[in-house]
């Protein structure tokens, strides 16, 4: 990426272009990956960077792109402009790269960022006509929710051709005069991307997994009676090391896990998941809580899962906003409720140890 | 795998359908098949309302209630009457790549 920072803009000549007068970035790149970028795209993974992961918008180069080179669309967040550099090793091409505020491409579809008039107003700020004698754009079929193909070639001229889902597919696609097969065409959420979305979950609640954990700890040792620190060490320590490894496995499991655990809907499969790992959990430590103690601690835990996998919808493929409107009204105020007789439930063991 | 689509905003005027097949291409789940020249739905339980098949149908045959099914952001949109996507900047699915 040092090739694209160093890169001049439109205004100045171009060597195998058309000189511009004025108008959008234009840069230069290559399909290799530094180790910074090696590093950038698993630092975005685990949450480093993530909002600042930003590529100049314009046009880039790739190789040396004639007048009759393809035109790639892309975003402007790193991640989507690396992987679709990469996919093209060897291939001489032009990289449109759209202003999406360094959203993905298909978030950024979605909020309209990678619109038609972001995309209309790139082709004409980087004078596209000037550049190539073809009229034909590839953009990424995640991109369609934004962009109205139709409506672009009418203020253009370019017709937008949807390439494969993934970047990976790109050459096969290119090298099949533009045609994708009906496998590109689908998106699919497997295990490992799955896994790649998942750390970011328990990056992004782990500040309140480990205050939720103390709160629990230090609720544990109530009433206070006598010395504080040593039911803190007695329980204390044991609760909040327990909610923390069982909720950082919940954020990875659930995941991961998703194709089986019970029912489509996200709030009942997090439930389940929860329940499975606080019994799990307590059958390997086997600490000598209550009765009630137990079933607080079990309903804390399945409130918690339930809540954490529903949040988890944003980062799937396939759920719909209705879909996520019907679960949210419903089972939100389950989640709440559960949690409020949980912590009831919790702290009222401290005071009725028979139960 | 499937998500709850009982109330799936998803309609197809058949009699505008010219039987491009853009819905075909657009669509990442295959809700659509074109047969005789028009186009019929499928698969309506895979439908997640992106609105790439409305927004790319030239004929305006296609309509959909879009938007992203992200909790966090419904949720947010309860709270304060707008839904964002996790709040303005921090898109809770920046992280995708495509």
């Amino acid at each position: 990426m040092n090739n694209a920072l160093q890169a001049n803009t439109c205004s100045q000549p171009d060597p195998g272009a058309v000189s511009v007068a004025s108008g959008g970035y234009l840069g230069h790149t290559d399909s290799a990956w530094t180790l910074a970028d090696h590093l950038g795209a698993i630092g975005v993974r685990l949450s480093i960077g993530r909002m600042l992961y930003r590529v100049t918008p314009g046009l880039y180069t790739l190789g040396t792109p004639g007048p009759d080179a393809p035109v790639l669309v892309t975003a402007n967040y790193k991640l989507s402009f690396d992987q679709l550099r990469r996919a093209l090793a060897g291939i001489n091409a032009w990289i449109l790269v759209l202003d999406t505020k360094g959203i993905n491409v298909w978030c950024a579809a979605g909020k309209g960022t990678f619109g038609t008039d972001e995309l209309v107003g790139k082709i004409n700020e980087c004078r596209l006509h000037e550049r190539v004698t073809h009229r034909r754009l590839i953009l990424p079929q995640l991109g369609a929710p934004g962009v109205a193909a139709h409506e672009v070639r009418k203020q253009t001229g370019f017709a937008v051709v949807y390439g494969p889902v993934y970047a990976a597919d790109i050459t096969a696609f290119l090298q099949a005069d533009l045609q994708a097969t009906p496998a590109m065409r689908r998106i699919c959420f497997s295990w490992h991307e799955r896994l790649a979305v998942a750390p970011l979950e328990l990056v992004l609640y782990f500040k309140q997994l480990l205050l939720l954990g103390l709160a629990l700890a230090l609720l544990s040792c109530v009433p206070i009676a006598g010395h504080f620190w040593s039911a803190f060490e007695h329980r204390g320590i044991l609760v909040f090391l327990l909610f923390v490894l069982t909720g950082a496995l919940a954020s990875l499991l659930g995941p991961l896990l998703l194709p089986w655990l019970p029912t489509r809907a996200f709030s009942i499969k997090g439930a389940c998941l929860g329940v499975a790992l606080a019994v799990l959990g307590l059958w390997l430590v086997g600490p000598a809580w209550s009765v009630l103690r137990t079933a607080a601690w079990i309903l804390l835990l399945a409130a918690g899962a339930s809540h954490l996998l529903l949040k988890f919808t944003g980062s799937t493929t396939f759920t719909s906003p209705s879909g996520v409107r019907r679960e949210v009204r419903v089972a939100l105020p389950v989640q709440i409720a559960m949690g409020l007789v949980g912590l009831t439930a919790w702290t009222a063991a401290g005071f009725l140890p028979t139960w | 795998m499937k998500y709850l689509s009982k109330d799936v905003s998803l309609r197809l005027d058949v009699d505008r359908c010219t039987g491009c097949k853009m819905c075909t291409v657009v669509c990442p789940h295959g809700v659509f098949a074109v047969e005789n020249q028009k186009a019929r739905i499928l698969d309506r339980d895979a439908c997640m309302e992106c609105g790439a098949c409305a927004l790319n149908c030239p004929v305006a045959a296609i309509a959909v209630n879009s938007g992203v099914g992200c909790a966090e952001a419904i949720i947010n949109g309860l709270l304060t009457g707008q839904e964002t996507c996790c709040g303005g900047d921090t898109c809770c699915c920046a992280p995708k790549a495509s």
